[in-house]
């Protein structure tokens, strides 16, 4: 793994920021610290997510997941920051660039991956897909396909818990190539208007497919995208799972109080392609390295550990051989679950009324 | 012992590719994530990256290898405390098939390959029956009312006896809805449950189908459904799939209504029929009433529906006045059609406004002496095929009205319904009365010649009965 030596702070990040990376309107860093059991856990959970997509890139790899496949690595401080401040009364929803956001949600690994391999132990019972997983259970509504729309699904998820006045917020994720459908700006004028409880998540990580964002959008601030209807907005150094748990919190707390709709753009970045098949020939490699190596989110959490003398290497790698299996049980899971049932191809259509 | 590398599918259609180069070294070590190769796929050249950490032991395909079948052994990867002499060289030919199964050494028996599901179209399968029914009863005491009042006791009953159910859409509330239908529902239950939204029809369809996976039941209207092609992305793509994207998890009980089809000279972009649109999609209902009752009694069983229902009402009918049912338990199941006219010389099937023509035509057709069958489909899916069927024998002939163009339309479908299901009781080819292929003309004249009228459907008739 590239070295980080030399960087002993997570902080450190938001002083060394990526080209399009800004610093936080008030100028200081928001989440410098925290309890050794947090890091311990944003450690875990940012590593089960790392590995798991990993290890769904080699099961694609070995043909055992078809279609597409948007892989998560890079982006992991985002979902697992902002799950550390959610209560269970919240909802979140997504697009496709989902696994991390159902993984972080408690959702099994082994029922995420059987679904990438279209299996019967899968959430969606080998239905869905990739792209569309859910779990009631785990209030995760998906998992959507069509760049924005799950904007305005969310938004009525945060009809939903106004209107049901269960204290819940929705967790509206959408990526940088969402922000210019024009479904996201119906949708930000009716939170606005009706003070909806939703927080949208804008996952900046400067490309919509192999388009960068100044190619695609007029303005890049894409936390102002909210201006015009009055929601607040706030940038923050996706990188950074304690900066990214910090806004969240204040994100959250403007929108459960009844102000009404907040963005959060998350300026975070995937390492991989897009899909599968994307060899990512708009970006330089040294742009992925240089991020891989200077701004890691898991890295940045390793290093507080180990500095902070919260952990030693051998904690690390426990938890490193412990994640694996977990991911590994997942990926057997995943091959010897059985094909969904021919039968299953009539069911789910329409519920029996 | 070492891991073996394989042979990466790196796009959805990849099978075998060209390992252009190495970017690691035998004795290398590698880390998780790490790009170790290009791989030259059916589309891009892509970097290979290792999904394991340890030492590359051997490459056992050199760089500048094509055809390298999907799953060949490509390297071995030492982990840590490994050495090289641990390496077993796997012979070279051994690339499993590329197949969407799992690797052989740790495969279970397979499972023995069960019976291929029934095909789609079950040509000569009867045609089920429809859903039963005891609506018949409930019309011994009646009021008279127009489908526009029909509709809204329909919505304010649903909303009294459920809580869930809230209706939103332009000017439905403080306007009183843009033809009436909603008038009074903003007094009776407040701003929260009859909402007005601004113009925003693929904002606020996505909105109702999010708040129905929190199990709220929306009746999102739309002020005429030629707005909500603005929404049909959410209508088909959220409402309609994802309980079966979901496995069955997350259904979408929503109603979408509004007026459908033509109204009176508004031309082209606000006289379109939808009813093929959303009859075509798998996991959506789609009722079309013609009457008040049918209208009463069809849009209460469709907010109690636990799915998406496309409920297409009519601009001219919601004036017509019809006899009710009083007693607010009346409904109508979603997926029985109606004989509305009893008759023996020929079946016309029609929906919507064009019952009333069938009727007139009707009319016509008995002073000269033939008697029509009129039949109300009222649900146009899941389409009530047995009564139609069930009629088709009795009068071997069949004329579909409807409003909509004749192209891959209703009619067309109960056309090839009748040859699956009906094809050596028909005495006469199916006749289609639809409207002009054409987009509707604002001109008076031009407009009735466009729309299908009762002329169109007695000739239609008379054609099937060789007269």
């Amino acid at each position: 793994m590239a070295s980080t030596r030399g960087r002993s702070k997570a902080t450190s990040v938001s002083e060394d920021r990526p080209a399009n990376n800004r610093e936080n309107g008030d100028g200081r860093s928001a989440g410098a610290s925290a309890p050794k059991e947090e890091l311990l856990k944003f450690y875990n959970d940012m590593l089960l997510i790392r590995r798991f997509e990993e290890k769904a890139g080699q099961l694609y790899g070995m043909g055992l997941i078809g279609g597409f496949c948007h892989l998560y690595i890079g982006q992991e401080a985002v979902v697992v920051g902002i799950q550390a401040v959610q209560t269970e009364a919240d909802s979140v929803i997504t697009g496709y660039r989902d696994h991390g956001h159902m993984l972080a949600t408690g959702m099994e690994a082994r029922g995420v991956m059987a679904e990438l391999t279209g299996r019967r132990g899968g959430y969606s019972k080998g239905k869905g897909g990739s792209m569309h997983m859910f779990s009631r259970e785990k209030k995760f509504f998906g998992g959507h396909g069509i760049v924005g729309s799950q904007v305005s699904l969310g938004t009525g998820l945060g009809f939903a818990h106004r209107y049901q006045k269960d204290g819940g917020v929705c967790l509206c994720y959408m990526g940088d190539g969402a922000v210019n459908q024009g479904q996201v700006y119906e949708s930000f004028n009716m939170a606005a208007l009706w003070k909806l409880p939703v927080v949208y998540v804008i996952e900046n990580n400067k490309y919509g497919m192999g388009t960068s964002v100044a190619r695609a959008s007029a303005t890049t601030d894409l936390h102002n995208r909210g201006q015009a209807y009055g929601i607040p907005g706030k940038p923050v150094d996706g990188m950074s799972v304690l900066d990214v748990r910090a806004a969240a919190a204040e994100a959250l707390d403007h929108a459960r109080s009844g102000k009404g709709p907040f963005i959060l753009e998350a300026l975070t970045y995937r390492y991989r392609g897009h899909s599968m098949s994307d060899p990512a020939k708009y970006r330089t490699k040294d742009e992925v390295s240089s991020m891989r190596e200077t701004k890691d989110p898991i890295e940045q959490v390793k290093r507080l550990l180990l500095d902070g003398g919260h952990a030693d290497e051998d904690e690390l790698k426990a938890i490193d051989k412990d994640v694996r299996a977990v991911v590994n049980d997942a990926a057997e899971f995943a091959q010897h679950s059985e094909e969904p049932d021919p039968a299953d191809l009539w069911t789910d259509v329409l519920v029996d009324a | 012992m070492p891991i073996e590398i394989l042979m990466p599918a790196l796009s959805p259609t990849m099978t075998e590719g060209v390992l252009s180069k190495w970017l690691k070294s035998e004795g290398d070590s590698i880390s998780a994530g790490e790009p170790i190769a290009e791989i030259e796929t059916d589309k891009a050249t892509m970097e290979f990256e290792a999904v394991e950490e340890g030492t590359l032991g051997k490459i056992l395909v050199p760089a500048g290898t094509g055809e390298v079948k999907v799953n060949t052994p490509i390297a071995l990867l030492l982990e840590e405390g490994e050495d090289a002499s641990t390496m077993q060289v796997p012979p070279p030919a051994a690339a499993p098939e590329p197949a969407v199964a799992p690797e052989p050494a740790a495969v279970p028996a397979p499972a023995p390959v069960p019976a291929p599901p029934a095909p789609a179209a079950a040509a000569a399968a009867e045609p089920e029956a429809p859903p039963a029914t005891d609506e018949d009863r409930f019309f011994a005491k009646t009021v008279r009312q127009t489908v526009r009042e029909a509709l809204r006791d329909a919505m304010a009953e649903e909303m009294r006896q459920d809580p869930t159910v809230f209706v939103m859409g332009e000017e439905v509330a403080e306007y009183q809805g843009a033809y009436k239908v909603t008038q009074g529902l903003l007094a009776e239950f407040g701003p929260d449950r009859v909402v007005d939204t601004p113009i925003t029809e693929h904002g606020f369809a996505g909105l109702g189908v999010g708040a129905s996976f929190a199990r709220l039941r929306p009746v999102v209207e739309f002020m005429t459904w030629n707005f909500a092609m603005q929404a049909i992305d959410q209508v088909i793509n959220s409402a309609a799939k994802t309980l079966y994207m979901s496995g069955g998890q997350m259904g979408s009980s929503i109603v979408f209504r509004g007026p459908n089809g033509a109204a009176a000279r508004v031309a082209a972009q606000h006289s379109q029929d939808y009813a093929s649109w959303y009859s075509h999609v798998p996991g959506l209902k789609v009722v079309t009433p013609w009457s008040a009752a049918d209208a009463k009694g069809l849009l209460k069983s469709a907010i109690r529906d636990p799915n998406p229902v496309v409920f297409l009402e009519n601009e001219i009918l919601y004036g017509q006045a019809f006899e009710v049912p009083e007693d607010p338990e009346f409904t109508v199941p979603i997926g029985r059609a109606k004989i509305v006219r009893a008759g023996s010389d020929v079946s016309i099937a029609a929906y919507s406004i064009m019952v009333g023509k069938a009727l007139e035509a009707a009319d016509i057709l008995a002073e000269a002496g033939i008697q029509a069958e009129v039949i109300d489909l009222r649900t146009l899916r899941p389409l009530d095929t047995h009564t139609i069927v069930e009629s088709v024998k009795k009068t071997n002939r069949l004329v579909v009205a409807q409003e909509g163009w004749p192209y891959a339309g209703i009619a067309a479908e109960l056309a090839a319904r009748m040859m699956e299901h009906a094809f050596d009781y028909l005495d006469a080819p199916v006749g289609r009365v639809c409207a002009a292929d054409v987009p509707l003309p604002y001109a008076a004249n031009l407009e009735t010649l466009a729309l299908p009228q009762p002329d169109d459907i007695v000739a239609a008739a008379k054609a099937a009965c060789y007269r």
